[in-house]
C-alpha cells in the first residue's frame, strides 16, 4: 500500500495532482468503496468492460492537462449501449493529453462530498457536505479534525442542514449510515496517513444509497514540492 | 512551563517605575498593588531613588528573597536585558506589558526573548499585554483602580488575546453578576499561550469554566488546544475574532474553498465539545450558565417554560426555535395535573401547553407549583422562568424560593428578570443562589443553549 502510494505520488508530482484512476486505486486500497472501473485504452476494451459490468456506464476523460473534467464535457453518464460508449470514447480519447478513458459502473444515490485539507492551525481536517455540482452553491458542510472518532460521525451527519436527504427524503430510500460512517472513518485514516504530502482532497460526488457509500470521483491536490514550504 | 508562580505571587517586582510620572503604567501598577492587594511589591528603576517614600531598587537582583513575579514595563529595546536580570536573580516569571514587538514588526526581537526564556525555563506572559487580574490577589492592569469595574470573585477564568476585550468583559461580568476566578490578557502570546493556561486551569480547583477570546492560533497550535480542551474535564467557552471569510483566493478544490479558516475552526471546536460563542452576548451568557451548571445532563435539552405573561412565553418559544432548543407541548393529562395544583382563581385562565402562562393574576404559590410540576416530568430537562416583578401576587422572595426548589429537583433553572434597580433583590435571589439570570428573554434562552452545547463534564 505504502509503496504503491509513493509510486503514485511520485509520478503525479509534476502535474501537482493525482489522476482519478490513481485516486480510486489509493482509496480502494484504504478500504473505501469505489465503482468498478477500467481505464480503457481502446473503445473495444471499454465496451468489453461495460458488457461484463452491465450498461449503463459512465465514461470520463483522464488527462494530466484536465483538472476540471466538466469544463471539457469530460464526464458522460448514462451510456446505455456499445454505440454510445464507442462514440464517447472516441471524443474523450481525443482530448489533449488523454491517457485513456475511464469507464465506470453506474451508481445512484444521494450526492455528498467528502474532502480533506491540511489546515495550518489544526492539521488534517475532514469535510462532509451535501455535494455534487451544487456543493459550492449550498455550502452545507460540516468539518471535523482527523482522526475522526466513531462518535464524531453521527454528530457530523446531524450537523448538515440537508440531513433529511440522508433519511429518505420524499420516498427515496434512506442511505446506509453504517456504510457512510465506515467511508468517513476509512477516509480519515487515509488522510492522516498522508501527513502533509497533500494540500486538499475532493471525493465528489460520494454516492450513498441503501446499500453502499461509493467514492464516484476523487482528486488529490498534492502539497507543493518538499523543501519549498507553502504559505 | 509552570505558570503557577505567576498567578499566586508573594513578591512582585515592578520594573520601570518612573520617579516623576504618576501615570506611567509601572507606577499605576505599583500603587494599586501596594494599596489594595496582599502581594508585596518592589519598585525597580536603574536610577534608584524613592517612589512615594519607598526605596526604588536599582535592579531586581537587589530585592531580598525570592521574587515570584516581575512586572516589566520598560521600552521594548530594554526588555531583553531586564529579562536577563530576572533570570539571573532567579525570578519565577514575568508579565511583559511593553509593546513594540511582533505587533509592530519587531518579530526578531520577540523571537530572541522567547528563545532565551525557553532556554532558561523562564515563563513570561505577553509582550504587549495587560497581564493578570486575580480578584483579591493581584492586578497588573495599568488602569487606575478607580477606573476599573471589578466583578466579584468566582469560578470563571478568562484568557484573552486582547486586553481591551478583557477589560470590557470584567465590566459585563460585574453587571451580570458573573464571578471571576482570573482574567489574563496574553497579548502577543509569544511564549505562554492559551493551551498553557488551559492545562493549568484544568487542575485549578477554584476554576469551573475556562473561557477564551482568541484572534488566531499558530501553526498546529489549534490542534494542541482542542485536544487539551477535550480532555480537560471542564466547560471551555471560546469567542473568535476574524470569522468573516477573507478575500478568497482562487482554489483548485471544493474542499479548500468550503473549508475556510473559520469554518474549520468552528467545526473543530464543536467536534471537541468546546462551546463556541458567536458574539460577546453569547460569550457572557455561556460563561454565566456554565459557571452554574457544568454541561448538559444528556444529549438534547427540552425546556419547560413558565411565565406570568403570554407574550413573554411566546417570545421565549420563538427564541428557543431560533436557537434550536425544544419546547415540547404538554398533553392533556399533564395539563390537567398541573391545572389541579394552581390557585382556583387562575385555573380557568392559565395556559398550560408549555409555555405555561400563569397570567397576571398568578400568585407566588402558582409559580412554585408550576416549576415543581414541570421539574417532575421525564420529558423536561431544564426549566425557564420568565419573572415579571410587577405582578401583584408575588413577593421578593420568589426567586430565592424557586432557586432552592430547582436545586432540590436537580434540573437546571434559567431565569429572565428585567433589570430594574428597585427589583434587584429578585435578580439576586437567582444570581446568588446559583441560577443564571438574564435581563432579556433571548439572553435567558442563550444561557440554556450553552448547557445543550457543552459536552458533559466531570464535576
Amino acid at each position: 500500500m505504502q509503496e504503491m502510494r509513493d509510486d503514485i505520488f511520485e509520478k503525479s508530482a509534476a502535474q501537482g495532482w493525482v489522476l482519478e484512476p490513481d485516486c480510486l486505486q489509493l482509496l480502494a486500497a484504504a478500504g473505501l468503496d469505489v465503482p468498478r472501473h477500467r481505464l480503457a485504452a481502446s473503445a473495444a476494451e471499454a465496451v468489453a468492460f461495460a458488457e461484463a459490468t452491465g450498461y449503463p456506464v459512465v465514461a470520463k476523460v483522464v488527462s494530466p492537462l484536465v483538472v476540471h473534467k466538466t469544463e471539457v464535457r469530460g464526464v458522460v453518464t448514462g451510456l446505455g449501449d456499445a454505440g454510445a460508449l464507442t462514440r464517447t470514447f472516441e471524443r474523450l480519447a481525443a482530448v489533449e493529453g488523454s491517457v485513456g478513458v475511464l469507464v465506470e459502473e453506474t451508481v445512484t444515490g444521494v450526492e455528498l462530498i467528502v474532502g480533506a485539507k491540511h489546515d495550518e492551525q489544526f492539521g488534517p481536517v475532514v469535510l462532509l457536505g451535501i455535494g455534487g455540482t451544487g456543493v459550492e452553491l449550498y455550502k452545507d458542510t460540516v468539518i471535523g479534525m482527523a482522526p475522526l472518532a466513531a462518535a464524531d460521525v453521527p454528530a457530523m451527519l446531524d450537523g448538515l442542514r440537508g440531513r433529511r436527504l440522508l433519511d429518505g427524503f420524499r420516498g427515496a430510500e434512506p442511505v446506509n449510515r453504517e456504510a457512510l460512517a465506515a467511508l468517513l472513518l476509512g477516509f480519515s485514516g487515509f488522510v492522516l496517513g498522508l501527513g502533509d504530502r497533500f494540500e486538499s482532497i475532493d471525493c465528489n460526488p460520494v454516492l450513498c444509497n441503501g446499500h453502499r457509500a461509493v467514492v464516484a470521483d476523487a482528486r488529490i491536490m498534492l502539497a507543493a514540492t518538499t523543501g519549498t514550504k507553502q504559505k | 512551563m509552570d505558570i503557577a508562580s505567576l498567578l499566586h505571587p508573594k513578591k512582585m517586582a515592578v520594573i520601570g517605575v518612573s520617579r516623576s510620572n504618576d501615570l506611567h503604567p509601572a507606577n499605576v501598577i505599583f500603587v494599586k498593588n501596594q494599596l489594595r492587594y496582599p502581594v508585596q511589591v518592589f519598585p525597580v528603576n536603574p536610577k534608584g531613588g524613592e517612589l512615594l517614600g519607598e526605596r526604588i531598587y536599582r535592579s531586581v537582583g537587589e530585592i531580598e528573597g525570592p521574587v515570584d513575579l516581575a512586572l516589566v514595563a520598560v521600552r521594548a529595546e530594554q526588555v531583553e536585558a531586564v529579562l536577563e536580570d530576572c533570570i539571573a536573580a532567579g525570578v519565577g516569571g514575568a508579565v511583559v506589558i511593553s509593546g513594540g514587538f511582533a505587533e509592530s514588526g519587531e518579530a526578531g526581537l520577540q523571537e530572541r526573548i522567547v528563545r532565551r526564556a525557553r532556554q532558561a525555563n523562564f515563563p513570561f506572559i505577553g509582550p504587549n499585554c495587560l497581564g493578570i487580574y486575580s480578584p483579591g490577589l493581584l492586578d497588573t492592569f495599568f488602569l487606575p483602580s478607580e477606573r476599573m469595574v471589578r466583578p466579584e470573585a468566582g469560578n470563571v477564568a478568562l484568557v484573552s488575546q486582547s486586553g481591551g476585550f478583557l477589560v470590557d468583559m470584567l465590566v459585563k461580568f460585574a453587571e451580570e453578576g458573573v464571578g471571576l476566578r482570573l482574567g489574563v490578557s496574553i497579548g502577543n502570546k509569544a511564549l505562554i499561550r492559551e493551551t498553557d493556561f488551559l492545562r493549568h486551569l484544568a487542575e485549578d480547583p477554584a476554576t469551573a469554566v475556562i473561557a477564551f477570546y482568541v484572534e488566531g492560533f499558530g501553526s498546529g497550535e489549534g490542534r494542541e488546544f482542542v485536544l487539551a480542551a477535550r480532555d480537560c474535564g471542564k466547560p471551555v467557552v471560546i469567542l473568535k475574532a476574524g470569522t468573516t471569510p477573507g478575500g478568497s483566493r482562487a482554489v483548485a478544490s471544493h474542499t479548500a474553498s468550503l473549508a475556510g479558516d473559520y469554518a474549520v475552526f468552528s467545526g473543530v471546536m464543536a467536534q471537541h465539545g468546546v462551546v463556541e460563542a458567536r458574539d460577546e452576548y453569547e460569550f457572557i451568557a455561556f460563561c454565566e450558565a456554565l459557571s452554574c451548571y457544568h454541561g448538559a445532563p444528556s444529549g438534547g435539552l427540552r425546556l419547560g417554560i413558565v411565565s406570568g405573561s403570554g407574550g413573554h412565553g411566546a417570545l421565549a418559544v420563538d427564541a428557543c426555535s431560533r436557537q434550536g432548543l425544544e419546547v415540547p407541548v404538554f398533553d392533556e393529562t399533564t395539563r390537567a395535573a398541573i391545572r389541579a395544583r394552581l390557585s382556583p382563581s387562575i385555573q380557568g385562565i392559565a395556559g398550560l401547553g408549555n409555555p405555561i402562562d400563569l397570567t397576571g393574576s398568578a400568585l407566588e404559590e402558582d409559580f412554585v407549583a408550576a416549576v415543581e410540576a414541570m421539574g417532575a416530568l421525564d420529558g423536561i430537562d431544564a426549566l425557564l422562568v420568565l419573572l415579571l416583578p410587577y405582578l401583584p401576587g408575588i413577593s421578593a422572595d420568589l426567586s430565592a424560593r424557586l432557586s432552592r426548589l430547582a436545586r432540590r429537583i436537580g434540573k437546571p433553572l434559567f431565569a429572565y428578570v428585567p433589570h430594574i434597580e428597585k427589583f434587584r433583590m429578585l435578580m439576586e435571589g437567582f444570581e446568588l443562589n446559583n441560577v443564571p439570570v438574564s435581563s432579556s428573554i433571548d439572553g435567558a434562552v442563550r444561557m440554556a443553549r450553552a448547557i445543550a452545547r457543552c459536552r458533559p463534564c466531570r464535576k
